[in-house]
């Protein structure tokens, strides 16, 4: 059903009860369209790179390796999450608050500068002379167009950031909805406003860079370089924390009807992030010799354990609003049957769930502990760390995003999702997948490979290795793993691309499949012993003790590599 | 005039409400404490001879 205002035309959305505007429509189906197509490459990139890292494999040579390498870390880590995240700005911006979209027009100049800013970094890769990986850390220097590339893709996500914030300045002036804003609009929110941060660092330092590469700047000092960048690198991955943490929320109340268990505890958690998340940057420097232990200290250790409560609280409260919306609409009995009766078959939840659980076990624990600087020796510049943020960004962030594009796709592109019985099994294998990757990657890297080296034994070089056999093995369950998770990953772009190409249209009579608000008419005395929800509770302190247990671990192996007379 | 209470936002709720304070927040706090103090650590190296 279409219905025309003065201002711009709206459709009501019969699955959701949604009212959507049709220009922002458009631009979030671009947009969403667009990022799938890139994470087809950078999973294409990523398999090249799994099957060289897998011993028995050791698929490409060397400099086709660190040019796959250098599309993966690009491609997967900025273009594809930053082009979803500016579906789900969109989205939420103007489907939530039942608003119109601010500038369409430059909206769309925010789709075409991503993607020549997308193709010219691409194209100056594939060129052969920018294998400088996702870094780009002087004195390794790349052609031009590859930072000129970057810089206009940045600037295109800048304009989105203001296109939604235009919204939101409509949406208040035209009275869309009363009081504060929903919480899942205000985490969008919260990512917007780190994401013009990291913009801006970005700016600050890929323009001299890019005229260090045209000559005009004789030389760029590395370790400025390095500190400017990872606010700029580290911040672009807490962008995806804020959003993805917004999507749970989202999926949560969509299909239980949960409401946060305190709005304003969410809210302060998120202002938790604003203040204290960015501060995250300083672990990949806390091996840089030129800063004082004062500043790294300062930023990780105090500040940025404030971003970690933060954390713990929507850890704690997104599946304790499940938790006791299940339990309100009858799973009440035990500790866990609301988690049991759960719709595991829907990708959806499944998705989502296991984003949660990933982030939380694999990426948020080893994020924090990697972030002591004591710790941090036994793991720098090791493949602990891109295995840790497989973690985050492909089990946590990524998952996320899967999960809402399978609500997206019968609501924003009226079509059935084809294939349910294999998109049934696509999140568990990604998930499952991911998570054997980091795990057992993590593992070898804390015995010591490193990252980023095309021959962890440095065959044929003076400083030759040979590492014991446990490690082959390591690295080769681990890249079992990756190769699990892209085939989920080619499955994920198979059943989107294919349920818009060809999927049948929902009916414009279709059902409602938005959960109703669960506390209204359902069971009021839930939970035991005094908690609302007591098996989210034993599940948090679960997530606490092993992240204790983790940290101590991690101080003891350190201790037997380091004895202290 | 009309007789209904008014209702009082704690001094919390008016920060998280008020989206452009949120905003010069994330800009503000980071580039103090992360980028000019990491800059100054870079910039007061001493010069090798």
């Amino acid at each position: 059903m279409a219905i025309t205002t003065a201002q711009s035309p709206f459709r009501i959305d019969p699955l959701s009860g949604l009212r959507i505007d049709l220009q922002a429509q458009a631009l979030v189906k671009i947009n969403a369209v667009l990022a799938v197509v890139f994470l087809l490459v950078g999973g294409a990139a990523g398999l090249l790179v799994a099957l060289t890292r897998w011993p028995a494999v050791h698929l490409l040579p060397a400099d086709m390796f660190y040019m796959a390498l250098t599309v993966h870390g690009i491609v997967a880590l900025m273009v594809w999450i930053i082009f979803f995240e500016i579906a789900v700005i969109y989205f939420v911006s103007t489907a939530l608050l039942s608003c119109r979209i601010a500038t369409p027009g430059w909206a769309w100049t925010q789709v075409w500068l991503m993607v020549i800013g997308a193709a010219m970094t691409f194209v100056a890769i594939l060129q052969g002379n920018s294998s400088v990986m996702m870094t780009s850390y002087p004195p390794l220097e790349a052609a031009p167009h590859f930072y000129l590339g970057l810089i206009l893709f940045a600037v295109g996500a800048l304009i989105g950031c203001f296109v939604f914030w235009g919204t939101l300045v409509i949406a208040k002036e035209e009275k869309t909805y009363e009081g504060s804003l929903p919480l899942i609009v205000y985490g969008a929110m919260v990512a917007v406003c780190i994401a013009v941060f990291t913009i801006a660092s970005g700016a600050i330092i890929l323009i001299p860079t890019f005229l260090w590469s045209v000559g005009l700047i004789k030389s760029i000092d590395p370790m400025m370089y390095r500190v400017i960048w990872w606010a700029f690198g580290h911040s672009s991955q807490q962008i995806n924390v804020v959003t993805h943490i917004s999507i749970w929320y989202c999926i949560a109340g969509l299909i239980f009807g949960a409401k946060p268990m305190s709005e304003k505890v969410s809210r302060t958690a998120f202002l938790l992030y604003i203040l204290f998340l960015q501060f995250g940057s300083v672990h990949h420097l806390l091996s840089d010799p030129g800063l004082s232990s004062v500043w790294k200290v300062f930023n990780t250790s105090y500040m940025m354990y404030m971003a970690v409560l933060a954390s713990l609280i929507h850890g704690l409260t997104v599946p304790g609003s499940i938790e006791v919306a299940q339990r309100r609409n009858g799973y009440n009995n035990g500790l866990f049957e609301w988690l049991r009766k759960a719709p595991w078959g829907n990708p959806v939840f499944s998705g989502m769930f296991l984003s949660l659980v990933g982030f939380g076990f694999v990426g948020g624990i080893t994020g924090v502990v990697m972030s002591v600087e004591q710790v941090n020796m036994i793991i720098h510049n090791t493949i602990y760390v891109p295995a840790h943020f497989h973690g985050t960004v492909a089990g946590g962030t990524t998952l996320a995003f899967m999960a809402l594009t399978y609500f997206l796709i019968p609501v924003l592109f009226q079509r059935e999702v084809i294939m349910p019985g294999l998109a049934k099994w696509q999140p568990w294998l990604f998930g499952i997948g991911i998570n054997v990757f980091a795990i057992v990657v993590m593992g070898a890297g804390t015995l010591g490979v490193p990252r980023r080296h095309y021959d962890i034994t440095f065959a044929g070089q003076a400083l030759a290795h040979e590492w014991p056999g446990l490690i082959y093995m390591m690295m080769t369950v681990g890249e079992i793993g990756a190769v699990l998770a892209v085939v989920g990953g080619a499955l994920f772009c198979y059943i989107v691309v294919g349920s818009i190409l060809w999927g049948k249209k929902v009916p414009a009579d279709a059902k409602c499949i938005v959960a109703p608000p669960a506390d209204a008419g359902g069971h009021k005395e839930i939970g035991a012993g005094g908690f609302e929800a007591p098996g989210t509770f034993i599940l948090a302190m679960v997530l606490f003790v092993t992240l204790v247990l983790y940290y101590f671990v991690n101080f003891k192996y350190l201790a037997t590599l380091w004895t202290l007379a | 005039m009309s007789n209904e209470p008014i209702e009082q936002q704690t001094v919390l709720q008016r920060i998280l409400d008020d989206i452009n304070l949120i905003m010069c927040l994330c800009l503000v706090v980071p580039t103090v404490f992360y980028t000019l103090w990491g800059v100054m650590e870079v910039a007061t190296i001493p010069l090798g001879k």
